[in-house]
C-alpha cells in the first residue's frame, strides 16, 4: 500500500499567542513549534502501523512549508514514515494547501491518504475535503477507527451523539480523530535512521489564492465569576438579561 | 554526531593555567537537530510517562520504577552510551549529556534511571570480560534487566575502600562465599543483578556480579528517607552467599578501579541531571510568580522576587556553561582515543579519568545550583512551597540527596584539589611555572591600565583568577615543602582552593559561552546575556576575593601575608556593576515570557 500522511506545523499548546500590530498576521517571535498533534498521533502513527500490516507498503509524510519546518518533518521519519517531501511555500490558505497537496499527489498513484482532522492553530478542518476534491476522490473525516481489508476500508466516525461506521472502497482521503491510534514517542533507532531518509524539497506549483486573511483578534478575556446567592433569583435573572444578554 | 571541535585541547585541570577560546567551546545552543529529536522524546518520556503517576511513584505503589526502566529500554534511552555490538547505539557525549538534561525534571526516577545506566551498567562494559558483557550488557540495555550497585556499608561510606564485607575461595575453587552487609543501596529492591564489592580473603577488595535469589541474600525493610522517596533504598545481606568464579568482575584485587572510574562519569551524569531538573523547578517559580497576585498586583513585580528569578538563572546558566563545555572535552577527547585505536568503553573511560577534576567540579556545582533554586522555589511559592500537593516541596526534598551521593561534596572538593596536585606532580600539567610568574609580579609594579577589547573585563578578571587560584594554592604547597603546614590536615584551605576552581570554572565557562552567543541568532537578546555575564563575574569577583582570603590568612603571616593580601587586592579588580538593574533585565525576560528562557 502506498500512503501519504500530510502533516503541518502548529504553535506547541503552550505557546504564548500574539499578532503584529495591525493584527494581519501571527506573531511567531519565541514560538516554538510541534507537529500538529492530530497528523502526528493519529494519522501518522495510524498510517505507520497500518504499512506494518501490509509489508511492502510506503509511508510518506508531505508537508507545505519552508526549511524551518524540517525538523518537524524528520520527527516524522523518526516515527518511522519511510520518506518525506517538502513543498517549499508558505502554506497561506487551506485551499492553497490542499492544491499544493493534491498536485504532489497527482501522479503518484497513492491508496490512502491521511491528515489530520483539524490543525490546532486554525482549526478550518478544510485541508482534506479540498484535496479529496481535487483529486476526485472519497472524502471521510473525522475518523476515530480504521480497519483496511483488501481494497475495502471500514471506518468508524464520530458524529454527534454516536458513531457512524462506513466502508469505503481504496483510494480515498481520511481525516484523523483521536481514537485512530495511540500518541508514540520516537525511539533511538527511529531517530537514528530518520537522517538518511529521503526529504526532497520541491517547488510549489502556481496557484492564485480566492481569500486572504485580513485580520485576527483575540478571544475577549474571560471577566471572572460572579457568585449569586440562591436566594436571589430576580438578581440572577437581571443579570442575565442585562448584563450577559443571553435571555 | 561525533566531531572534533577542539583545536588546542584544553587538557583536564589545565583551565586554571590556560586560556580558552569561545570559537571552540561548545555551547547547548550548537546542539543539532537530530539531538533536539532526542531532546523531544525524552521531554515527551517525562510529560506522559512519569507526571501522570507522580503521586503513585513517590508512594512506591506498584512497580512504576521497574515500568518506566522497561519503557525507557524500548525507547531505546538506557544504552545510547553503549557499543552497538552490546544492544546499544553508541552515540556521542553530547547526546549522552542531554538525554540526562532532559531527563533531570524526572525526579527520584532519575536515580533509578543512573543505577541502570551508569554505577549498574559500566562496571560490566569497562570491567567485564566479553561472556559477562554478552550476557549482561544487552538485557541491561533493553531494560529487561535491572542492576544495583553495592559498594557503601554502614561502616564505610566516604572510606569506601574501609569495606568489610569479604569474600572467600570455597575448597573445590569453583565459588566465593561472601558474607557482610550493604547499606543505601538505591534499586536494590528490585534488581536482578547486584554489582557487589567485596574482600578476598579479608584484603583484596574485588568486584563481583551476584544474582538476585541467590541463597544467603536479604533485604532489609526500605528506608524512610527526606527525599527521592520513590527511588526504593534497601540494605543488603550477604550470609554465605556462593557465587561462581565466573562473576568475579574485572581483576582480582582491582575493584577500586571499577568503584572510583565509573565514579567520574557517574559525576558528570550527575551534573546533567542537577541541571536538567532545575532549569525546570526555574520555570515554574517564574509561572508562579506572574500568576500570584498579592498587593493586587503579580509578586512578579517585586523586587524581591525578580532577583530570586534573576538568581535561579545565572546559577543555573553558569552550571549548564560548564556541562555542556565539559562535555564536547570529553567527547573530543574520545574521538582522539578513538582515532588511537581504543575501543568505545576504554577511549570513554580515558577520557572521563582525564576530565575527572572537571567532572568533580560540575557534580558540586551542579548539585549546589540545584539546591539554590529549589530552596528559593519553594519561597517564591510561599505556602504553597510548603504544602506536599505541589510540586516545589518534593523538588525541594528530592534536591538534597545529590550533595551526599557520587562521593559528598566535601569529598569532591577534596578531590579537585588533590587530582590537581597530583597531576603537577606527575609533570602532567606544568603549574609551577605560571606559579613562579604570578609570585614575580606581586613585587612588580601593578599596571594601571583598564583592560580593552570585547569583554576585555571578563577576559582580564579570568587571566587574575587564575593567577589567585596560583598564588593561593602554590603558597599553601610552598609551605608544606617548608614543612610549616600539613595540607592533608588543612583541609579548610583546601575548600578554599575547591571553591576557587569551581568558581572560576563557572565563570569562565559563562563568558566563552556568552561571547560565542553574541554571533549567534536567538531569541533573547544579547544584553540580557551579558547582565548574566556581569553578575556572575560581579558575585564571582567577591567570592573568589572571600576564598582566597580565608585561605592565606589561614597560612601565613607577617610580609607574606601582606604580599598575598596585596595580591588579592590586585587580583579582584572587575569593577562594580548594577547589579540590581541587571538582575531585573534576566528577569523581565523570564516574566515577560512566562517562563525560563535560557
Ligand atoms: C538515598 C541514598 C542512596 C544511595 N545509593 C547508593 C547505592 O546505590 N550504592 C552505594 O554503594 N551507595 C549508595 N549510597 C551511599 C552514599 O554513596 C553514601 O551515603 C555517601 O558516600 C556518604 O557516605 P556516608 O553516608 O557513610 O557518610 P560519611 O562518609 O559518614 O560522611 C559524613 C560526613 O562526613 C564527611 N566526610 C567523610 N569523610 C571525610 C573526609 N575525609 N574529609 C572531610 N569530610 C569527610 C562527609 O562529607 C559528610 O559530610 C546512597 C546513599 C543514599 C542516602
Amino acid at each position: 500500500m502506498k500512503i501519504m500522511v500530510c502533516v503541518s506545523k502548529t504553535p506547541d499548546t503552550t505557546a504564548k499567542i500574539s499578532f503584529n500590530a495591525a493584527n494581519t498576521e501571527f506573531n511567531s517571535a519565541g514560538v516554538a513549534y510541534i507537529m500538529n498533534p492530530y497528523d502526528e498521533w493519529y494519522a501518522l502513527v495510524r498510517a505507520v502501523d497500518l504499512a506494518k500490516q501490509f509489508p511492502g507498503s510506503t509511508v510518506t509524510v508531505v508537508h507545505v512549508g519552508r526549511a524551518d519546518s524540517d525538523q518537524i518533518i524528520r520527527k516524522g521519519l523518526a516515527l518511522e514514515a519511510n520518506d518525506a517531501v517538502r513543498i517549499d511555500a508558505d502554506p497561506h490558505t487551506a485551499l492553497f494547501t490542499a492544491k499544493q497537496l493534491a498536485e504532489h499527489a497527482r501522479s503518484k498513484n497513492y491508496d490512502l491518504i491521511f491528515t489530520g482532522k483539524e490543525t490546532i492553530d486554525h482549526n478550518g478542518s478544510d485541508v482534506g475535503a479540498m484535496l479529496a476534491e481535487f483529486l476526485d476522490l472519497p472524502f471521510v473525516s473525522y475518523a476515530s477507527k480504521m480497519t483496511v481489508a483488501g481494497t475495502t476500508a471500514t471506518i468508524e466516525r464520530d458524529i454527534e451523539g454516536g458513531v457512524e461506521v462506513v466502508e469505503v472502497k481504496l483510494p480515498f482521503v481520511v481525516s484523523a480523530a483521536k481514537g485512530m491510534a495511540e500518541q508514540r514517542i520516537p525511539n533511538m533507532m527511529g531517530i537514528m535512521k530518520a537522517k538518511n531518509k529521503p526529504l526532497a524539497v520541491v517547488p510549489p506549483v502556481a496557484f492564485t489564492d480566492k481569500a486572504k486573511v485580513t485580520r485576527f483578534e483575540l478571544p475577549k478575556a474571560k471577566s471572572g465569576v460572579r457568585m449569586v446567592s440562591a436566594d436571589e433569583m430576580d438578581e440572577l435573572v437581571r443579570l442575565l438579561h442585562s448584563e450577559a444578554k443571553v435571555i | 554526531m561525533s566531531e572534533v571541535t577542539n583545536h588546542s585541547v584544553l587538557k583536564g585541570g589545565a583551565f586554571i593555567i590556560q586560556d580558552s577560546v569561545a570559537a571552540e567551546t561548545f555551547i547547548p545552543e550548537q546542539l543539532t537537530e537530530e539531538q533536539l529529536m532526542v531532546k523531544q522524546t525524552v521531554q515527551d518520556f517525562v510529560r506522559n510517562e512519569i507526571d501522570p503517576i507522580r503521586n503513585d511513584l513517590e508512594k512506591q505503589k506498584g512497580n512504576h520504577n521497574v515500568a518506566l526502566l522497561e519503557k525507557l529500554g524500548e525507547l531505546g534511552l538506557m544504552g545510547t552510551h553503549i557499543p552497538e555490538e552490546y544492544g546499544g547505539s553508541g552515540m556521542d557525549t553530547n547526546t549522552n549529556t542531554l538525554i540526562c538534561d532532559a531527563l533531570g525534571p524526572g525526579g527520584g526516577f532519575t536515580v533509578s534511571f543512573a543505577v541502570q545506566t551508569g554505577i549498574g551498567m559500566l562496571p560490566i562494559l569497562y570491567y567485564g570480560n566479553e561472556a559477562q558483557k554478552q550476557q549482561y550488557l544487552p538485557a541491561l540495555v533493553a531494560g529487561t534487566l535491572k542492576a544495583c550497585y553495592c559498594l557503601t556499608e554502614p561502616g564505610s561510606g566516604s572510606d569506601a575502600l574501609a569495606a568489610k564485607t569479604r569474600a572467600d575461595l570455597t575448597a573445590d575453587g569453583k565459588h566465593y562465599v561472601l558474607n557482610g552487609q550493604k547499606m543505601w543501596i538505591s534499586s536494590a529492591a528490585f534488581a536482578d543483578i547486584y554489582i557487589v564489592f567485596a574482600k578476598i580473603g579479608g584484603t583484596k577488595f574485588t568486584g563481583f556480579i551476584v544474582p538476585r535469589g541467590a541463597d544467603g541474600l536479604t533485604l532489609g525493610a526500605e528506608e524512610d528517607k527526606l527525599g527521592i522517596k520513590s527511588s526504593p533504598t534497601r540494605q543488603v545481606f550477604f550470609e554465605n552467599v556462593h557465587v561462581p568464579v565466573e562473576n568475579v568482575l574485572g581483576e582480582i584485587g582491582k575493584g577500586h578501579l571499577i568503584a572510583f572510574n565509573v565514579l567520574n562519569i557517574g559525576r558528570f551524569k550527575l551534573g546533567a541531571l542537577c541541571l536538567g531538573g532545575s532549569k525546570v523547578v526555574a520555570d515554574s517559580a517564574v509561572k508562579h510568580a506572574v500568576e500570584r497576585q498579592q498587593f493586587k498586583q503579580p509578586i512578579a513585580n517585586f523586587g524581591a522576587i525578580q532577583f530570586k528569578l534573576a538568581e535561579m538563572a545565572i546559577r543555573n546558566f553558569a552550571a549548564e556553561s560548564s556541562q555542556y563545555r565539559v562535555s564536547q572535552l570529553i567527547q573530543d577527547r574520545i574521538a582522539v582515543l578513538r582515532a588511537k585505536g581504543k575501543s568505545y568503553a576504554d577511549a570513554t573511560l580515558d577520557a572521563a579519568e582525564e576530565y575527572a577534576i572537571e567532572c568533580s567540579i560540575l557534580k558540586v556545582a551542579g548539585s549546589e545550583a540545584l539546591d539554590y533554586v529549589v530552596d528559593e522555589n519553594v519561597q517564591v511559592h510561599g505556602g504553597l512551597g510548603y504544602s506536599e500537593e505541589y510540586g516545589a516541596a518534593r523538588a525541594y526534598r528530592d534536591s538534597r540527596i545529590n550533595r551526599i551521593y557520587e562521593g559528598t561534596n566535601e569529598i569532591n572538593r577534596l578531590l579537585t584539589v588533590d587530582m590537581l596536585l597530583k597531576k603537577a606532580m606527575k609533570g602532567q600539567l606544568d603549574i609551577v611555572t605560571p606559579a613562579w610568574a604570578v609570585q614575580k609580579e606581586l613585587t612588580s609594579m601593578p599596571s594601571m591600565t583598564r583592560p580593552t577589547g570585547l569583554y576585555g573585563e571578563e577576559k582580564a578578571a579570568m587571566k587574575d583568577f587564575k593567577k589567585i587560584i596560583l598564588m593561593v594554592a602554590g603558597g599553601a604547597v610552598k609551605m608544606q615543602m617548608d614543612g610549616k603546614i600539613n595540607l592533608e590536615k588543612e583541609q579548610e584551605i583546601l575548600m578554599n582552593v575547591a571553591d576557587m576552581m569551581i568558581e572560576s570554572f563557572n565563570m569562565e565557562s559563562t563568558l566563552l559561552r556568552v561571547e560565542k552567543l553574541r554571533l549567534m541568532e536567538k531569541e533573547v537578546s544579547q544584553e540580557v546575556y551579558e547582565a548574566i555575564l556581569k553578575v556572575v563575574f560581579a558575585d564571582g569577583t567577591a567570592r573568589m576575593h572571600k576564598f582566597a582570603t580565608d585561605a592565606i590568612s589561614s597560612f601565613a603571616e607577617g610580609d607574606l601575608l601582606k604580599t598575598f593580601l596585596m595580591g588579592v587586592k590586585r587580583f579582584t579588580k572587575y569593577p562594580a556593576v548594577n547589579v540590581k538593574n541587571m538582575r531585573r533585565q534576566i528577569a523581565g525576560a523570564m516574566i515577560e515570557r512566562k517562563a525560563y528562557c535560557f
